[in-house]
């Protein structure tokens, strides 16, 4: 662990419950500058719910984060822009700071739409609309990065290519990532540390420790030890609502 | 010059169409509609609170509005009723009260049409000042609020998440729809000024391609209704709002062969 000035947003023991339901119970990470956090687990595990806790974005919630950053980047899981609202992705790039042009440019480059700059938004695909996405959030050269999922929908190469160019942006700008990815072969090579998720921490670390992690491989299988891109999510037991584990 | 009182209704809805412009845009891009009508509804009760305490107008419908607005956020707190049933409970409770509250006024003598539907005649060289001051005022509010307000109404968790303070800019919009409410309502009615907010915005949206340059067709869009309505009704003897409504709704038709064209464009 490095020196505590280098931390950008910790979460202690933190949770959330939402009409009774615990939605992510217990959850403690730091995101220091110049890392990348990556949290995996399966389908409604809490990883969007961790990343907002992180964010501040949940008012009410267990446990505490601590935010040293002002300077956030965030690209969410879900964006619906409705067809009242004209918004050109030149006007979304400038959405939450003002930015000049050439800033503007560069990030759309970066991610490869520049082309689209006087386009509407409605009228991208799910792919280019997922790059507008990231270039807004690292134009603003933030601290932190939250990304949610952000390369669904872009073609296998532009996978390859922006989850590369995260990996830059964070050494470049030595800014915190944290990162919720379902694509594992490419994040557990460029992250430093992973956190698995159930609704709570089932297990963290550097990606090896992780993968040679005896409870990961309990589980997540055999193979995902073996294979580190390769591996199936097997969980032993699920949650009931009054956060008690239940053994399948 | 302003001893004419059709020249004192023309200076009035200029000032009012400046902004209606803008926060029509921003009441159909957060589907406020509804909102604005209950607003709008409630300032019945507003101006016979005026009339009973000898008080202005413009501001004691301000206040009830505004009050009115925090009933709602209170309402949708406590109960579990949908937001629209809670609207419609406030609007025409809200105006039946207002009405019920008149039956009693018998010594004052109420022009209940010019009330509901505006009348030029009643714009007094005051309402100008309140006009124009108040809305420079609610004008240069939204321009501070601009970007909070604009970012959320995008994408909430976004403004959020970046440190833009959502929750302030909604409550600031909140009490500028008050307030644009209550400098219009002598003007277009209080039955019409969701029309006047809504109307030229959903006219400026088939013309526009960005969100600045839909406001600055809403904001031209409302002035030429009101400039083509106070001559219909100057000319014919109709009520204000109505024809400025009328005279909205035949631009917002006009605008309908501009998209028809560019969703050809596109095929």
């Amino acid at each position: 662990m490095s020196t505590d000035q280098n931390i950008l947003v910790k979460l202690n023991d933190a949770g959330l419950q939402l009409n009774n339901k615990w939605l992510v119970k217990g959850v403690s990470l730091q995101v220091e500058k110049g890392k990348i956090v990556t949290l995996i687990g399966p389908n409604g595990s809490g990883k969007s719910t961790t990343a907002k806790i992180a964010l501040g974005i949940y008012k009410k919630i267990d446990g505490s984060v601590e935010k040293y950053t002002h300077k956030v980047g965030y690209v969410p899981q879900k964006i619906s822009i409705d067809w009242t609202l004209p918004l050109r992705v030149n006007d979304f790039m400038v959405l939450t700071e003002s930015l000049n042009k050439e800033t503007i440019d560069e990030a759309l480059s970066l991610t490869g739409v520049i082309h689209l700059k006087d386009k509407n938004l409605g009228d991208l695909s799910g792919g280019e609309f997922q790059r507008v996405l990231l270039a807004r959030a690292i134009s603003k050269k933030p601290e932190l990065l939250v990304l949610d999922e952000p390369v669904q929908g872009v073609d296998f190469t532009g996978e390859i290519a922006l989850y590369e160019l995260i990996k830059k942006i964070s050494d470049e700008l030595s800014c915190g990532i944290l990162l919720i990815s379902h694509d594992l072969h490419t994040v557990m090579t460029a992250t430093d540390h992973v956190v698995c998720l159930n609704g709570h921490v089932c297990c963290s670390g550097s990606p090896m420790d992780v993968a040679k992690n005896n409870e990961y491989k309990a589980l997540f299988g055999e193979q995902a030890s073996q294979i580190l891109s390769r591996y199936e999510h097997k969980h032993d037991h699920v949650h009931t609502d009054e956060g008690e584990i239940k053994k399948n | 010059m302003f001893d004419d009182f059709f020249i004192r209704a023309l200076v009035a809805g200029v000032g009012v169409a400046f902004v209606t412009g803008p926060l029509g845009c921003f009441v159909i891009w957060r589907r406020l509609s509804y909102f604005g009508d209950t607003l709008a509804h409630s300032a019945l009760l507003g101006v016979t609170l005026a009339f009973t305490m000898e008080f202005n107008i413009a501001l004691s419908v301000f206040v009830i509005s505004s009050l009115i607005a925090l009933i709602l956020i209170q309402l949708q707190k406590k109960t579990n009723l949908p937001g629209d049933a809670l609207l419609g409970l406030l609007a025409h409770s809200s105006l039946a009260v207002g009405l019920v509250v008149i039956g009693f006024l018998t010594f004052i003598r109420f022009d209940i049409m010019g009330l509901l539907f505006g009348d030029i005649l009643a714009v007094s060289v005051d309402d100008l000042l309140i006009i124009w001051i108040g809305g420079a005022f609610i004008l240069l509010t939204l321009k501070f609020i601009w970007k909070p307000l604009f970012a959320s109404t995008v994408n909430y968790e976004l403004a959020e998440a970046e440190g833009l303070n959502p929750d302030r800019a909604k409550a600031i919009f909140t009490i500028l729809m008050a307030a644009i409410i209550a400098i219009s309502i002598k003007m277009v009615g209080l039955l019409l000024i969701t029309g006047m907010l809504i109307i030229p915005a959903a006219m400026a949206r088939n013309l526009s391609s960005s969100p600045q340059s839909m406001v600055i067709y809403s904001i031209i869009g409302g002035l030429l209704s009101v400039i083509i309505g106070l001559f219909t009704s100057l000319e014919f003897n109709t009520s204000s709002g109505p024809s400025i409504i009328t005279a909205a709704l035949l631009l917002f038709i006009l605008s309908l062969f501009k998209i028809k064209q560019s969703i050809k464009l596109k095929n």
